[in-house]
């Protein structure tokens, strides 16, 4: 039985076309994801994520054990600052990608993805064990993203005073608890925008008002190709437990410093470090006509040097793009092969999207 | 419900088939499937003069979501593709009957019309499909 979300009414009087994600009945469009995906870009879209894992941790030993469990320092926080991170094996493979915010005193709150549900929660109270911190999942609200250059203020729009007060002066990747509200500006789009945690009641009375607002909706479709512009990994697919942050570009959410805080996954990532032969994620941009797709292979200089691990149509930049897993060495023109034959592609750092405008012209 | 114009022949791949009355016929895929697939934004059409076997891939749409081949409903030679689809490959989503149509196939063996489903058919299996 397929769970649904409190605004599953919403995605069905809006005409949502629904799929099973993780066990969750999700829309992956409501007519059309590119007209979405353009909306986002050029305005403001809204995203349900509620099928997202919510956690809050709580005990003078949520600081403690947060620097065990995870690669980023939350030493790195200050209150009311959000940390992108990974969550690591003893061998430095990737249980899951997150953000944790810093509520307050011994207060954090973590999202973690809804594919990886189970495992996660089954290694978080693992790991937990020798802590003094208690761990509760939120069950009775919605997540939802408005993302776009107008989505704060179409947001503020329908906001009374104090939580408008409240999120106006929020900076880029801080979040403010307000009144019923936790409004997290964060996203998954490259775009400006907040992530608004609401009680489940609450939940449809704001999308409502939001899309009178002229935020339209946007489905998990549109949500992947914006990601992906925005050169975001994602969990299962550019990333998992057979490979480290130092090959999923995500080296920079390594803390090594200080040197003395030990991290699960530390000694793993330290032996890895200086590896040569250690693979890295790229972004390809295909030069001609066409679509990238996953796990087509990738070749540099005629011998073949890794594949792609998400790749799509971009519908800004109206060509194919992707994220590819390649050897070390790997730059400048690579090709790729797609239905026998070999074509080019440039190797750039991601993000192709940023904020409305184009990384690279072609 | 999706729209199946009564005078086009179609196949069990979601292809359909417009007798040109000439000996040729024109190819593009049905509204059922340009809905199922969502928006194109990329079209392989074969190379004008080459030959196509009836049940053989020759032509990929693609969407956002996933490739999907063309599988030419009838045997012959390609005479015309639908140049406009390289820039604008949202013709499929828009008018698959018609602006959206992808290539015009001379046929070697016209007989093979007579194998295709007709709207009636067609409109059947997509109803036992949905079941």
């Amino acid at each position: 039985m397929a769970r649904h979300t409190p605004l599953h009414e919403e995605h069905l009087r809006l005409g949502g076309k629904m799929v099973d994600f993780a066990g969750w009945e999700m829309p992956l469009h409501y007519g059309s994801q590119l007209d979405e995906h353009n909306r986002v870009r050029a305005d403001a879209g809204m995203f349900d994520v509620s099928h997202m894992t919510i956690l809050d941790l709580r005990g003078e030993g949520a600081a403690p054990f947060l620097r065990r469990l995870l690669a980023n320092d939350i030493h790195r926080l200050a209150p009311g600052k959000a940390l992108y991170s990974c969550m690591l094996r003893a061998d430095g493979g990737i249980i899951d990608d997150l953000i944790v915010y810093w509520l307050g005193e011994d207060r954090y709150r973590m999202v973690v993805n809804a594919a990886t549900h189970d495992k996660d929660l089954a290694w978080i109270q693992a790991q937990a064990q020798p802590f003094a911190v208690t761990i509760a999942e939120r069950c009775d609200d919605a997540l939802i993203a408005v993302q776009g250059p107008s989505a704060r203020e179409r947001v503020h729009a329908v906001l009374d005073d104090g939580a408008r007060r409240a999120a106006e002066t929020l900076d880029p990747f801080h979040a403010t608890e307000t009144g019923a509200l936790f409004i997290a500006r964060t996203g998954y789009t490259g775009e400006d925008g907040y992530e608004i945690l609401v009680p489940a009641g609450d939940a449809a009375a704001l999308w409502r008002a939001l899309y009178n607002a002229g935020v339209r909706a946007a489905g998990l479709g549109a949500r992947d190709t914006l990601r992906l512009e925005a050169g975001m990994a994602l969990y299962g697919t550019d990333m998992d437990e057979t490979v480290s942050p130092l090959e999923s570009g995500l080296g920079w959410t390594v803390a090594w410093e200080p040197a003395e805080r030990d991290f699960i996954g530390r000694q793993a990532l330290e032996a890895k470090r200086d590896d040569p032969g250690l693979k890295k994620l790229v972004g390809l941009l295909l030069e001609g006509r066409g679509v990238l797709r996953g796990h087509q292979p990738v070749y540099w200089n005629g011998k073949e040097a890794g594949e792609i691990t998400s790749g799509s149509f971009s519908p800004f930049l109206k060509k194919g793009i992707a994220l590819a897993r390649v050897d070390s060495g790997v730059e400048g023109r690579c090709e790729v092969e797609m239905r026998g034959r070999r074509l080019s592609a440039l190797v750039v750092r991601p993000p192709f999207v940023r904020h409305g405008k184009a990384c690279y012209k072609m | 419900m999706s729209n199946i114009p009564s005078g086009l022949k179609y196949s069990k791949s979601h292809e359909w088939v417009e007798d040109m009355g000439d000996g040729s016929v024109r190819v593009g895929i049905t509204d059922h499937a340009q809905a199922l697939l969502g928006d194109m934004v990329f079209v392989e059409v074969p190379e004008n003069g080459s030959a196509v076997n009836q049940g053989e891939e020759c032509a990929v749409v693609e969407s956002v979501k996933a490739a999907s081949d063309v599988y030419s409903p009838l045997t012959g030679e390609v005479i015309e593709v639908n140049e406009s689809l390289a820039d604008t490959p949202e013709l499929i989503n828009q008018d698959p009957y018609g602006a959206g149509w992808i290539m015009r196939i001379q046929l070697s063996n016209a007989a093979e019309l007579e194998e295709l489903l007709d709207a009636d058919d067609y409109g059947a299996m997509l109803a036992e499909d949905e079941q």
